[in-house]
C-alpha cells in the first residue's frame, strides 16, 4: 500500500428515514478544517434510498463532493449492506480520512469496515487535528478519553489506510450554512452481493418521541441523586420550563429508572454542550464530567461541598436543592414577566 | 447449540480517582470485574442455555490473572473456559485483538458468538463487530433481546435512539449486548463448587489459527502517540449560602450570561 496513493477526508454523511443527522453536519465541519491544513477536498457519502435531494445540503456545510449511492438496499440501516457499499467506495476512492458520527449507526458501520480493509479506528474522538510536518508529511491525531474518562490518549494510524474515527454527536462544530455552495454531486452504483444479506428487518417500533434531544439543547437543568425521586425532577422541570431549556440526568437516576435512557448525560449517555448546564443534586462522576464539561456555563448546586461536580462548575452553591430550585423558578418567572 | 461468549477483565473504572495533586490515575486498590456488557452477554447465552439446552464457552484474552474472571463464569453456569494468554498479543488494539479472537473461534464449534457492547475501560465497542468481520458473520448490535423463532432463526431487538430494531438472522450470527437488557445471575454455591473442578484453559497463540505477524503490536494499525490526564479547567467560586443568596447569586450570573 503507498499512502501517497490516498487523498481527502471523507464524512459518512448518516441519514435517518431521509433526514441528515446533525452529527453529519458537524463532521463535515471538522472534516473542513482538517482537508484545509491537507490541502485536500472533503467528500461526503450519502447512502439511502430517495436521498439524492438531500445532496446539496451537504455542499453547502462544507463538501466539496457527495458521493451518492441510492438504492433500495440501503433504504433502512443494515451493517451489511452498508459495509459494502461503503467498503467498495473506500476501495475505489481512496481517501486518506474517513469520519463517522459515533452513533448506534456509525459506531456499527465504523468497526466493520475497519475490519474489512484492515485498518485502525478510533472511537468517540473528541479531538482530530493535523500535525502538518511530522517526518516531511502530516499526520492525523486523533484524542479520545480513556479509562473510563479518566485519562485521554492521542491515537495515531501511521502504516494503514484510511486513518479512521468516529465521534459522538455535539462534540464537533457545524460550519456555518452556505447557500448556493457549489460542490460534485456523483452517483455510485455497489455492486451488492445479497448472499451476504443474512439479517432482515422485521419492524421498527418507535420509542416515544415525546421528548426533544438533550444534545440539542441549549438549556439544561440536569439532577442526580440528591433530587431523589420523580417529584424532585418534576422542580427541575419547572425550573427548565421557565428557561425554556430541558431536563437532563445522571446516570444513577436512569439505572434506578426515575428517568429514560434518552436524557442520560456522560460516558454511556450522550454528551452535551449547551449554554447552561445546572447540575442539581449530581456529584459529578468523572463519567458524568465526561458528558458535559464542555458546556458553556456550568452552575452546580450540591449539599456536599468536597462533591466533584464543583471542580469543573463556573458557579457552584453548596446548599439543598429541593429549596433552591423552586425558589429560583418564582424569581425568574417574576424576572421574565417584570 | 453452542454458544461462544466473549468477556473481558476490566479496571472498575466507575471508582478509579485521579491523584488531585499529581493529576494521574490512582490504580491501587481499584477492583478487577467482569466487563458489565460482557455480562450481560453471558447472562443471554445463559438464557438460551436454560430454554434450549446450549453448550456454553467463555473466551478472553488477557493476562493470567483474568482466571478468576473465568471461574466466575463457570460459576454463573458456563460450561468451558479458555483464556487466551501469550506474551504475542501484547499490545494489540481492537483490530489485532478481535484478529486473535478469532482465530480462537476458528477453532472452536459455534453456533452464535455473543460478546458485550463495549468494554468500560476502552469503550471502543470495535471489538465486537471487528470480529464478526473476521469470521465473515452478520453482526447485531446494540442488542436489548434475542429468542428462538420456531425456524431456528434468530429473532433480536437492537436498541437505537429512535428506539428498536427488530430484525431476524438466519445462520451463524454474532451479537453486541447491552448490560442494561440482561440483569446478570449471580453465582450459585453449587456453580462455584463445580467452578473449581473445572479447569480454566489457558491456550498461547500457536495453538490457535492464526498469522503471528497480525498479533499484539506488530499487528495493529493504531499506535498510542500519547496519553495524559484530562486537563481540569479552572474551578469557578463555590458560595456556601442561604437559598436566598444562592437565588440571587444564580439569577445575577444569569443575567451576566444574557441567559435571562
Amino acid at each position: 500500500m503507498d499512502k501517497k496513493d490516498y487523498k481527502n477526508v471523507f464524512v459518512f454523511a448518516e441519514q435517518r428515514e431521509g433526514v441528515i443527522q446533525s452529527v453529519a453536519l458537524e463532521l463535515l465541519g471538522k472534516a473542513r478544517d482538517l482537508a484545509d491544513a491537507l490541502g485536500e477536498k472533503v467528500v461526503a457519502m450519502l447512502l439511502g434510498q430517495g436521498i439524492k435531494d438531500q445532496a446539496q445540503m451537504l455542499i453547502e456545510y462544507g463538501a466539496d463532493e457527495v458521493i451518492v449511492v441510492d438504492a433500495p438496499e440501503l433504504k433502512d440501516f443494515l451493517s451489511e449492506q452498508y459495509s459494502q457499499a461503503v467498503g467498495q467506495i473506500i476501495l475505489e476512492r481512496k481517501p486518506s480520512i474517513v469520519l463517522y458520527g459515533a452513533t448506534t449507526i456509525g459506531r456499527d458501520l465504523a468497526p466493520r469496515i475497519a475490519s474489512r480493509l484492515k485498518t485502525g479506528l478510533t472511537a468517540d474522538c473528541t479531538k482530530l487535528e493535523i500535525e502538518p510536518d511530522k517526518d516531511n508529511e502530516p499526520e492525523f491525531r486523533m484524542t479520545r478519553p480513556a479509562f473510563g474518562g479518566n485519562l485521554m490518549a492521542t491515537i495515531i494510524c501511521p502504516n494503514n489506510r484510511p486513518q479512521m474515527s468516529t465521534v459522538r454527536p455535539g462534540v464537533m462544530q457545524k460550519m456555518q450554512r452556505q447557500a448556493g455552495r457549489k460542490g460534485d454531486i456523483t452517483e455510485f452504483a455497489p455492486k451488492f452481493d445479497a448472499s451476504k444479506f443474512k439479517v432482515k428487518l422485521v419492524k421498527t417500533i418507535k420509542a416515544d418521541k415525546q421528548m426533544a434531544d438533550i444534545a440539542e439543547a441549549k438549556i439544561l437543568v440536569s439532577g442526580g441523586r440528591g433530587v431523589h425521586d420523580k417529584e424532585g425532577f418534576d422542580k427541575l422541570q419547572a425550573l427548565a420550563d421557565v428557561l425554556g431549556g430541558q431536563v437532563a440526568s445522571s446516570r444513577a437516576m436512569v439505572d434506578n429508572g426515575v428517568m429514560p435512557h434518552e436524557c442520560q448525560v456522560g460516558q454511556t449517555g450522550k454528551t452535551v454542550r449547551p449554554n447552561l448546564y445546572m447540575a442539581c443534586g449530581i456529584s459529578g462522576a468523572i463519567q458524568h464530567l465526561a458528558g458535559m464539561e464542555e458546556s458553556d456555563f456550568i452552575i452546580a448546586i450540591n449539599k456536599d461541598k468536597f462533591a466533584p461536580i464543583f471542580s469543573v462548575a463556573d458557579l457552584g452553591i453548596v446548599g439543598d436543592l429541593h429549596k433552591i430550585v423552586p425558589m429560583l423558578t418564582e424569581r425568574i418567572k417574576k424576572e421574565l414577566e417584570g | 447449540m453452542n454458544i461462544i461468549v466473549c468477556v473481558k477483565q476490566v479496571p472498575d473504572t466507575t471508582v478509579v480517582k485521579i491523584d488531585p495533586v499529581k493529576g494521574t490515575l490512582i490504580r491501587e486498590g481499584v477492583p478487577s470485574i467482569m466487563n458489565p456488557d460482557d455480562k450481560g452477554g453471558l447472562e443471554l447465552a445463559l438464557r438460551l442455555k436454560d430454554q434450549f439446552g446450549a453448550n456454553v464457552t467463555v473466551i478472553s484474552m488477557g493476562p493470567p490473572q483474568a482466571d478468576v474472571m473465568l471461574r466466575e463464569a463457570l460459576a454463573m453456569g458456563a460450561d468451558r473456559a479458555i483464556l487466551l494468554s501469550d506474551r504475542k498479543f501484547a499490545g494489540a488494539d481492537t483490530l489485532a485483538t478481535s484478529y486473535a479472537l478469532s482465530g480462537l473461534c476458528r477453532v472452536l464449534d459455534y453456533d452464535l458468538i455473543i460478546a458485550g457492547r463495549q468494554a468500560i475501560d476502552g469503550d471502543t465497542a470495535q471489538v465486537g463487530p471487528e470480529l464478526a468481520e473476521h469470521l465473515d458473520l452478520p453482526q447485531i448490535t446494540y442488542v436489548a433481546d434475542a429468542k428462538v423463532l420456531e425456524n431456528g432463526n434468530l429473532q433480536v431487538d437492537k436498541e437505537n435512539e429512535d428506539g428498536i430494531q427488530v430484525l431476524e438472522v438466519e445462520g451463524k450470527c454474532l451479537l453486541t449486548v447491552l448490560a442494561s437488557a440482561f440483569d446478570a445471575r449471580y453465582m450459585s454455591v453449587s456453580g462455584i463448587m463445580e467452578a473449581y473442578d473445572k479447569e480454566v484453559e489457558v491456550w498461547s497463540a500457536d495453538k490457535i489459527d492464526v498469522e503471528e505477524g497480525k498479533l499484539g503490536l506488530a499487528g495493529s494499525p493504531t499506535k498510542v502517540f500519547k496519553s495524559f490526564p484530562k486537563a481540569m479547567k479552572a474551578p469557578g467560586e463555590v458560595h456556601e449560602v442561604t437559598p436566598e443568596e444562592a437565588v440571587e447569586l444564580i439569577v445575577n450570573q444569569l443575567k451576566v450570561k444574557h441567559i435571562i
